[in-house]
This record gives structure tokens, sequence and C-alpha cells, in this order.
């Protein structure tokens, strides 16, 4: 009913118009319509400086503001659709602010005026717009920034909130327009400016959704059915699997304050935000000024951001994921930041040891930085006992158990044992040596292993005693040098 | 009213009607009822049988329709009626340029409401409604209506997804829909009489506000079916329009009713 209303209306304006135009062509000269540029109408009495924005690509972040005032700033922004990698051999139509996925990244200061200009390529193939999330308006300037190939449109806004905020293109198909790439983050400063740090990042997580599986080549499609039930067959950072890898990995060096923006696209998954080996020091969590410290793992809502400030200590590279953690791995949410630098070992010792671990248990070798205490070394009888007991429930008890009596028809016992009472130096070499092989012990067949323990001198001939002198053992004493000249003896 | 049209009509092509050309063929698209974009699906909106030609207009015809109205060549066309882009990928007024070859059987492109409407005028013809254009667009190879037919709406959409090739296809290479028209996907985008009296904001999420008023297919909200990206892409397009633009993918093709042919004959 109101459409044909407004169907007639718009017919009869169009004609009036268009005879009019014929009318008027027939008899006057058509002025010059007035280039529609710098339309910034500023409300404030003072005219404002004029300053073009600086725009850079992922993970480039503009350098920071240090004016103390506003300005009016200038942001032109182009549209355009671009054909890229979205992983190794997997090529994707992306559309992007600026040629890349995020788009640029904009920064500006609060209560700035900025005179927003987007452009879209002719050879694209869809009217594009924006939606600013930093822009108190109708729509975010979406209304004002609906633009086919080949025209540029101009909108105007004050920044009224400090905040990182993200952009996106908001035209119909929206979700179609945002799943191909089409956001980025917006800063606007606080008027107090920001800490300076030494490293600024830009990172963007998105999710696209394509007709082959992940990693089938070619120029994949967009699956809109994947799509709308939220089935991502990617979930990248900085638009493509691989962006923050490799010869692309982020760079830092120790000791160096980092500061990351990041963002999230969606357009359909929340990012649980990550850096493996690092706590953030500060987050502003959902882009806001206002902050929490020591962070592992901060959530940013698909349209949503934060800013994660950290110091590098360690040298090493630190992986950077979405921590619902299949995507990191099987989807591609993942990328790295090598940091380069002196160890700090009081920090970080790196690895100490590599060895196989058997429940049996067996001892720490050496440490290579820290001098390990000295082992106490037994004065008597008693005292070879008492560290020989220690020395089997580290190491014995697990097979031979508590009371010596061993596991029937597995690990042969040590009470009462004929196998161990009747030759002391073959137990030394058990012990020193380990034991593999079909031996009788009494009266019970047993074939299996018994590993070679990493015990010293010292240690061997404790257990030893200990063992002797419990469970209705013999007795005795074995001495260091006696361990040692059997070792030497029996050596394999 | 009319009698005014005619008129201007006549004062817009007196020397020529119907310039023949060997491709400019018409289709018939027979009656029938569809549902579009907007409304409800029980809302099916009926489409009077009409005529419809066979391939968008080429660069070859048009620039044998400018060389024949001088005021509608690149340096001459007033600015109201198209903005500074028309035509800009021909080399002058008169002249493709060195690409002709390759583009005189590709649509044309880059011409704007009025101009589209200036030719259809002087061919006899008039743009196709939106009404009558997506109707027609429903019909893939083998059937009148495909909206459900996956493949068909899956090779669209890949089509509305890539950028434009430096060189446009002939308008004969693309595929011959039920109806024996080519083209309507796969192409350009292609101006419609009515482009703008259903429209999608500008901004497409503004559903249900008063708005709707003013832009009847306004947001995904009031949509038949909002899975359909295929016709919001095209409604979107539409909607960033002004009848003086030009764009370098915007093509158009003309119609004429059915009545008004057999009248003729």
């Amino acid at each position: 009913m109101k459409r044909s209303i407004v169907n007639r209306a718009v017919y009869l304006l169009g004609v009036a118009i268009y005879s009019a135009g014929i009318l008027s062509s027939c008899t006057t000269q058509a002025t010059e319509p007035a280039n529609i540029l710098t339309a910034g109408t500023s409300s404030t009495p003072k005219e404002l400086p004029v300053v073009e924005a600086e725009l850079t690509s992922p993970p480039m972040v503009p350098k920071p503001i240090t004016r103390k005032t506003a300005a009016k700033v200038v942001v032109r922004l182009e549209v355009r659709e671009v054909v890229k990698k979205l992983a190794d051999g997997v090529d994707y139509t992306f559309w992007t602010f600026g040629g890349t996925v995020p788009g640029k990244f904009i920064r500006i200061r609060q209560n700035d005026e900025v005179e927003f200009h987007l452009m879209n390529h002719p050879d694209s193939k869809n009217p594009h717009n924006i939606d600013l999330h930093a822009v108190t308006g109708p729509g975010g300037g979406a209304a004002s920034s609906f633009t086919p190939p080949g025209h540029e449109t101009v909108f105007s806004f004050k920044a009224l909130n400090s905040g990182l905020y993200v952009y996106h293109c908001a035209t119909a198909p929206v979700g179609m327009h945002i799943a191909n790439g089409m956001y980025g983050l917006i800063l606007v400063e606080p008027e107090e400016g920001m800490a300076p740090v030494d490293k600024e990042f830009y990172v963007m997580q998105g999710d696209f959704y394509t007709k082959g599986a992940f990693g089938a080549p070619g120029l994949q499609p967009f699956d809109m059915q994947k799509a709308m039930d939220e089935k991502p067959t990617y979930v990248v950072f900085n638009g493509s699997v691989g962006a923050l890898t490799g010869d692309n990995a982020l760079k830092a060096k120790t000791g160096e304050k980092i500061r990351m923006f990041v963002g999230n696209g969606g357009p359909g998954m929340v990012s649980s935000f990550h850096l493996i080996g690092e706590i953030f020091d500060t987050v502003y969590p959902e882009g806001s000024f206002n902050t929490k410290t020591n962070v592992q793992t901060t959530l940013i809502p698909a349209g949503g951001a934060a800013i994660a400030e950290f110091k590098t200590d360690v040298p090493g590279n630190y992986v950077l994921v979405d921590h619902a953690i299949f995507r990191a791995f099987n989807k591609g949410a993942l990328g790295m930041l090598k940091v380069e630098g002196p160890e700090d070992k009081s920090i970080y010792s790196g690895q100490i040891l590599d060895k196989i671990y058997l429940p049996e248990g067996g001892t720490i070798q050496e440490m290579p930085t820290a001098k390990a205490p000295a082992a106490p070394k037994a004065e008597s009888k008693e005292e070879r006992i008492t560290l020989g007991k220690a020395v089997f429930a580290r190491n014995c008890q697990a097979c031979h158990q508590a009371e010596g009596q061993g596991v029937k028809g597995a690990f042969p016992p040590l009470a009462k044992s004929d196998y161990l009472n009747a030759d002391v130096h073959r137990a030394i070499g058990v012990v020193a040596h380990g034991l593999e092989g079909q031996i009788k012990v009494n009266g019970e067949l047993y074939n299996s292993t018994m590993p070679k323990l990493q015990l010293s001198d010292e240690e061997v001939a404790n257990v030893l005693t200990y063992v002797l002198n419990s469970w209705g053992n013999k007795g005795g004493v074995v001495t260091t040098e006696e361990v040692i000249k059997t070792k030497a003896i029996s050596k394999e | 009213m009319n009698r005014l049209l005619l008129f201007l009509l006549l004062l817009c092509c007196q020397p020529l009607l119907a310039q023949k050309s060997t491709t400019r063929q018409m289709a018939p698209v027979a009656s029938g009822t569809f549902v579009p974009l907007y409304g409800a699906a029980k809302d099916r909106v009926p489409v009077k049988g009409f005529l419809l030609d066979k391939y968008p207009v080429t660069n070859a015809e048009f620039l044998a329709f400018v060389k024949q109205q001088p005021k509608w060549q690149k340096s001459a066309v007033k600015k109201v009626f198209a903005d500074q882009n028309y035509l800009r990928h021909w080399a002058s007024d008169q002249s493709i340029g060195p690409d002709a070859a390759k583009l005189n059987n590709s649509p044309v492109i880059n011409v704007s409401w009025f101009a589209a409407k200036a030719y259809c005028e002087c061919q006899g013809k008039r743009l196709p409604t939106v009404n009558e254009w997506e109707y027609a667009a429903l019909a893939s190879e083998t059937k009148r209506d495909a909206t459900n037919d996956e493949a068909f709406y899956q090779r669209s959409l890949e089509w509305y997804s890539q950028p434009n090739p430096k060189y446009l296809p002939a308008v004969q290479s693309s595929f011959r829909n039920y109806y024996g028209v080519y083209g309507m996907i796969g192409l350009v985008w292609e101006w419609t009489s009515d482009f703008n009296s259903a429209m999608l904001q500008s901004d497409a999420r503004a559903g249900n506000s008063n708005d709707q008023q003013q832009f009847c297919g306004a947001g995904a909200s009031n949509a038949t079916n909002v899975k359909n990206y295929v016709a919001f892409m095209r409604y979107a397009f539409r909607s960033s329009l002004k009848p003086s633009y030009t764009v370098g993918n915007l093509g158009f093709r003309c119609a004429q009713s059915s009545k008004v042919e057999l009248a003729r004959r």
C-alpha cells in the first residue's frame, strides 16, 4: 500500500526532474556542480589546524599523537576488492579498506574533528560504506558513506570518546562484507595521551568461510551456509594463515615495552587472545582506557578490541593464539613475536634436563648453572642405612615395594632374597648398570628390566647397605670404594 | 502528460528510430508472480508479460547512438545527466579507442540512468522496472524460477564477489536463461527504470525504524528471505546510486511492454 504511494511519488518526482532537466538542457547552460570536498561543518568558533591522518597497514601502527590540542584530521580511506593469499596455495577475494586485512590503522585524539573520505575503487563490484564504532551518530557513519564503485563520499564526526574502536563495512549483506575482510581499527587517544612504549603492533583477528575445507587450494569462494552456521574454515590474525609467522613474525628486543592493539573483526567468533609465555602486565579490556593488570588471556568480542602491554624479559619466540585452541592449530589463529637479546637465566633457565622418565624414578644429574649442594657423605653404618633408606624410597620402592617384597611375576623381592644375599658384588653391578633377562629369585622366575640407575657411588653404597640390613637380609656394609672397584671390574 | 512525454521523445530522437542492430533482438518474458526481496511471502508481486533485450547494450551500439545524438557525447553531456566518469573507458566523443576490438561487443558501462533511459527511448523502448528485471533474473538455464537452485545461486554469489575484469567479456559469451535472455547475472549490474523506489537504507541494518516508510525494502529484518544474499547485493547496489552516477560495471538493457508491441503490429 505504502509502497505504491512512494513509488508513484518517486516516479512523479523523477519525471518532474527529468522534464525540468530536458527543458533546461534545451535552453540554458547547466552550471558546474560545486565540488564538495572539505565538507567539514565545523561548529567550533575557532579554526582548527588541519592534519592529514597517517594511515598504516598492519602490523604497523601510526606514530603516537604529540599534539596537546584538537585538530581537524582528514582521513582518506580507499575500498578495494583484491585477490590475495588466505593460506599457502589458497586465494580468496578480499574486500578491504586500503588493500589489506585488517584495513588501515587510524590514529586520532579525543575531541578531534575528523573529515572522513571514503573512496570506492572503480574496479570494485559492490558499493560499500563504513561504520566506525568511534563515531557518535546514526550507523556510525554508514548512512553517510554509502559509496558505489568509482565514487567518493565525505562526512565529518567529532571523536567524543577515547578508546580503541573497530570499524567495518555495513552494506547489505553486512555479514558477507565483514566476512570478506572489511574491518580495521581506529584509536582515539585520550586527551592526556598515552605513555610511551618501545614498540607498537596492530593485530586483528577474523574468521573466513570458504567452500573448500581448510587448505583446499585455488581461489576459494565464500560459503554463505558455513557463515550462517558460524563454522569458520579459517580463523586468522591479519588476514591470512602465516601473516604473523616465519619471516612475517613481529620482532622485538629484550627489555622492551610492547603495546599491542588487538581487534576482532569477527564476523562470528569471539577471541580468547593469549600470548604464550608472557603475562600481559596491563590490559585495556574492550579497548576502553581502564586497565587491568597481570592478565593471561583477554576476551575480545566480535566487533571489539583490546590493548595489551607487556615487557619482554627473555629472548625467544612467543606465540599469539586464540586460546580456543583448535582455531590456533587447525584454523590458522597463530602468530609469533620473536624476541632477541641476552638470556636472563634468573627469570627463565631454558631446558636444564631431558631424560627418560620411568616411574622407578631416577635421580637428577648435576645442574649446569647453579652448584648443587654437595651430597651428604655417610660417616658410619647407621648413616649409610639412614641415607640409603631415602635413596631406596626415591628410586627402588616403586617396583620392589616398601618392605622389599617385590611384585610376584614382575619385580623380584629384595626381602630375604637368595639372589641378593648370594653375591653382594653382583648386586652392586645390578644397581650400577641395570639388569636385563631371566633370573631366578626365591624359586620364582623373573624376566623384566631393571633400569640403569643414575646414582652416585656413595648412593649405591648407601642403598645397598640399607637393603642388606632390612627385611631379614644378611646385613653388612657396602662402602663407596667397594662400589667403585666393583663397577670398574663389572663394566659391561 | 503522455503527450508531453511523446513530444519530448520526439524532440529527443527525431532523426532516428530503432537503430537496426544485428544482435539486437528481444525475448518474451511470460506473465507470472514472484516474491521480491522486500515484503512477505504471501504478497506475491504480479509481473505482466513483457519483452526484454536478449543482451545488455554493447559499446558499439551505444557508440552508434551517441554519433546520432551528439548531446550524449562525453564532452557535451550535461553534468546533471551524467557525472564526470561518463564513458571514461572511451578514448573520445566518437571513438572507443585502441581497445575497440576488445570492447565493441562488451556491455557498455559508465553510463548514467539518464543516458540509458534516453538510449532505450530512442529505440522506442524503455528501461525495465526493478520487478521486471528481478523476475527475469530468477531464471536459470532450465528453470523459470531458480530461487532454490543451489548451484545457480552459488554461481551468482561468486560472480557478485569478484572484482571487475580488465575487459568485460562479449555479451554473447554469458549464459542463456530460460527465456532466451543472456547474461542477466555474470556480465554487469544493470540500470532499472525505478532503481531507487525500493531501497535498502544506506546503512543496511536499520531495520524496524520509521524510516521504513521511505525505504520500502529497508533492512534485513523485513526481507522475505534473509538468505538471499544475491538479491541483497543487487538492491544494495541500486540503493547506492543516483541517476547521474556512472559506474565501471553498471550497464543496461531495454524492455518493452508486450501490449505496446502488439498494438504496433
